[in-house]
């Protein structure tokens, strides 16, 4: 009987099957790589760059490097760490992210993952983009402050609901997450709360209406444990029996 | 009003700024101009900070708003949170509360009043009443009175340590929680959370009643000072309960003249626009409300403790009903003007804090599980509430999307804007009108300030910090004849022959 292909993490064995990523495998076998545009349930993005391991010595994402026998993989080391925190450092004051007054602060995977990795202050000069609240639709609000550009919500209006809702238009820093229609409102399209993109926002960009803070201080998602230990946010829509953790 | 808003001829005259303002919440400075035989010219109190809440929360969701505008204050935000929350209720239809949801809310406003009452008091103006106006600066602060006097310190600190524990078990945490949502609250007390709550509070209320005993041996040693000092006769503003009670939660607008007749009563809030003005003054960032009625030279008033204890017929807990008669016979049928007793008053009302949180956590409604109502939507919210330090004033309008479109906030202190500029102007006419002035005089203007309890933090925002420079002009030519600077760290410079002296001694 041969033994199942491995590679170490850390020093820990990772065993895999063929076609797993680093990330997929260490996840199954209980190991946290912070990730942020990582969704099991997609393709892997390879965009937010929080994922990157040393790879026998090379930094690499770990959502998008296939699992290999023998590789040595590095994860919880303080020169990764150290860009973790650049790279949070950056989406946080490219965006506003005021985590004081977010209904989404305590079950907020951007604000998990950067407690995570050590990130106590953005570091960088804000940028204070300007971009307006679309509250167009009857029961969701698109804040677009929030957004880091990980499209899950475009990969998963496109690829599951089948609706094409959002895109990503603008290169580079002009990268911004648009609603695909002429008025660019989400009023004007078929979305759904109870659509597949409506549940994947690692941030509190996409927020059903009218609601807000339900959760009291002391139970919200990470209030007593790391992302770490909790996971991502819960994926299924209330409708569908999910449970909302603002 | 008094005479002395502005001077006929500034450039004239030198400029005395006490700036920072100490032992108040944020910053603010006072001016005073005075001529070469020291009369004084002018006094203002100005708000040195910009506020700009109002503009920046619009285009933000409504059911933000109580979280983000609490962020106008770290010594009571809950004022700010509930006020929201109240113009909230409306926009999304809650006539009335459950009355788990309503009695959770009360909890924490009773627990923030105790908390803000004490700090004020203990941490703030204790000196002022256990030191004389010319004890030294550096020993003239909650340092000197732990040194001093550490039981009445430590009463302070364990008082508002209580108060916060109440604020964090209601609404998550000591400082900005997330207890109100719209129509409700998130969350009830379990029973070992209100049975941690009772375990001091016999304790609080004994020391709430000590501090009371406190302020009156000061009133009795001096009734002379007390009477005399930054004393003006005003109006009064407050919420009252319909049956007349101090109700610091929820009730109608009610506003008495100086001779204690009713102005109105029992105004809906919502219609506070038809009765309040604000008038702009081009010297002060700060609005100036009156009374519409009455016009801006005889309609401003005055909010916080003592317009409260004024306004009201009676307090409905026991202990502080009685404190409450005992002060109300200073002004002998009248509102009692004296501006120090908003000290007493507000001592009355932290012992009324205890004793209502004592009853809140007596009753069985705060285990409910009915914590959120909703309604019909609406367009216009408007939420009032008694602060800490008086009343607070937000209103809201959304658009059709559930979006701020317009915000306008009458935060307690902007409320006594001319009351306090008018103190100041009665302690610098009486106290230092021809005088040399030295750093205990000036900090009898710092006295009548603080005893309004001024949060000028929700102002918010400070410009900077400027030292107090007292500078003697000559009338004629203008040249600066003598100049004396002193410094946020408290040194005194001469500017003229550059010495220095460590410390106000």
């Amino acid at each position: 009987m041969s033994e199942q292909p491995h590679f170490t993490l850390d020093g820990r064995r990772v065993p895999f099957a063929d076609g797993q990523t680093l990330m997929t495998a260490a996840l199954e076998a209980g190991i946290y790589i912070p990730h942020l545009c990582f969704n099991p349930e997609f393709a892997p993005h390879g965009s937010c760059r929080v994922c990157l391991v040393k790879v026998n010595g090379r930094v690499q994402a770990a959502c998008t490097t296939p699992a290999a026998a023998g590789l040595t993989v590095q994860s919880e080391i303080e020169e990764l760490r150290e860009m973790r925190r650049g790279i949070l450092q950056m989406l946080f004051v490219e965006g506003n992210h005021v985590c004081p007054a977010c209904e989404k602060s305590g079950a907020c995977q951007l604000q998990a993952v950067a407690y995570y990795v050590g990130m106590l202050a953005p570091h960088y000069t804000h940028f204070y983009p300007r971009r307006p609240v679309d509250a167009s639709h009857p029961e969701a609000v698109l804040d677009f402050n929030r957004c880091i550009l990980c499209e899950l919500c475009v990969r998963a209006s496109r690829d599951v609901d089948g609706k094409n809702v959002f895109a990503v238009q603008g290169r580079g820093i002009q990268a911004r997450l648009v609603v695909n229609t002429p008025s660019g409102q989400l009023g004007a399209t078929p979305f759904s709360i109870d659509d597949k993109a409506a549940q994947v926002c690692p941030t509190g960009t996409i927020l059903l209406k009218h609601r807000g803070y339900e959760t009291p201080i002391g139970q919200r998602l990470y209030d007593r444990k790391p992302i770490s230990m909790v996971g991502d946010v819960a994926q299924l829509p209330e409708s569908r029996g999910g449970r909302r953790h603002d | 009003m008094s005479d002395l808003e502005t001077a006929a001829r500034p450039d004239y005259l030198c400029r005395i700024a006490i700036d920072p303002l100490s032992r108040v919440e944020g910053h603010g400075k006072v001016t005073l101009l005075t001529d070469k035989d020291h009369r004084i010219r002018q006094a203002r109190l100005h708000i040195v900070e910009f506020r700009g809440f109002e503009k920046f929360i619009q285009g933000r969701p409504y059911w933000e708003v109580p979280v983000v505008v609490q962020r106008l204050c770290g010594i009571c935000p809950v004022s700010h949170h509930l006020a929201a929350a109240k113009a909230v209720d409306q926009l999304v239809g809650a006539q009335a509360l459950t009355p788990t949801a309503e009695k959770i809310r009360r909890l924490m406003h009773y627990g923030q009043t105790l908390q803000s009452h004490a700090v004020h008091f203990f941490h703030l103006a204790s000196p002022d009443f256990l030191f004389d106006f010319d004890d030294p600066a550096a020993h003239r602060n909650v340092g000197g009175v732990m040194a001093d006097y550490p039981d009445i310190a430590r009463q302070g600190v364990r008082l508002r340590k209580y108060g916060q524990e109440v604020i964090r078990v209601t609404a998550g945490k000591r400082i900005h929680g997330t207890g109100s949502v719209p129509g409700g609250v998130n969350k009830a007390l379990t029973l070992q959370e209100r049975n941690y709550l009772l375990t001091d509070l016999d304790l609080m209320i004994q020391w709430g009643r000590g501090v009371l005993k406190l302020v009156k041996q000061a009133y009795q040693l001096n009734p002379g000072y007390f009477t005399h000092f930054a004393t003006i006769r005003s109006n009064y503003l407050s919420l009252a309960r319909a049956d007349g009670a101090l109700d610091l939660y929820h009730g109608g607008l009610r506003a008495r003249n100086e001779r204690g007749e009713l102005l109105f009563d029992q105004l809906d809030y919502r219609r506070y626009s038809q009765v309040i003005r604000e008038q702009v003054k081009p010297w002060s960032y700060m609005k100036f409300p009156f009374i519409n009625s009455l016009g801006p030279e005889q309609g401003w008033y005055r909010v916080g403790p003592l317009a409260r204890i004024n306004n009201c017929d009676f307090i409905p807990t026991p202990l502080a009903e009685e404190e409450r008669q005992a002060f109300m016979t200073l002004g002998d049928g009248q509102p009692v003007h004296m501006t120090l007793t908003y000290h007493w008053a507000r001592m009355i009302e932290l012992l009324h804090a205890t004793e209502a949180i004592k009853e809140l956590l007596l009753d069985p409604d705060i285990f409910g599980e009915e914590r959120v109502v909703r309604g019909e939507m609406a367009r216009e919210g408007i939420g009032v509430i008694e602060a800490p330090r008086g009343t607070l004033f937000h209103h809201y309008r959304i658009n059709e999307d559930g979006l701020i479109e317009k915000a306008n906030l009458i935060v307690s202190t902007t409320n006594n804007n001319q009351a306090m500029n008018e103190s100041i102007r009665q302690v610098a006419e009486r106290y230092l009108d021809g005088k040399e002035l030295t750093e205990p005089l000036l900090n009898q203007i710092e006295v009548a300030v603080r005893a309004y309890d001024p949060c000028l933090s929700c102002a918010t925002h400070a410009l900077g910090r400027m030292p107090l420079i007292v500078e003697l002009v000559e009338e004629e030519s203008g040249t600066v004849m003598d100049s004396l600077a002193r410094d946020a760290d408290g040194t005194i410079r001469n500017e003229m022959t550059s010495s220095f002296r460590s410390g106000l001694e």
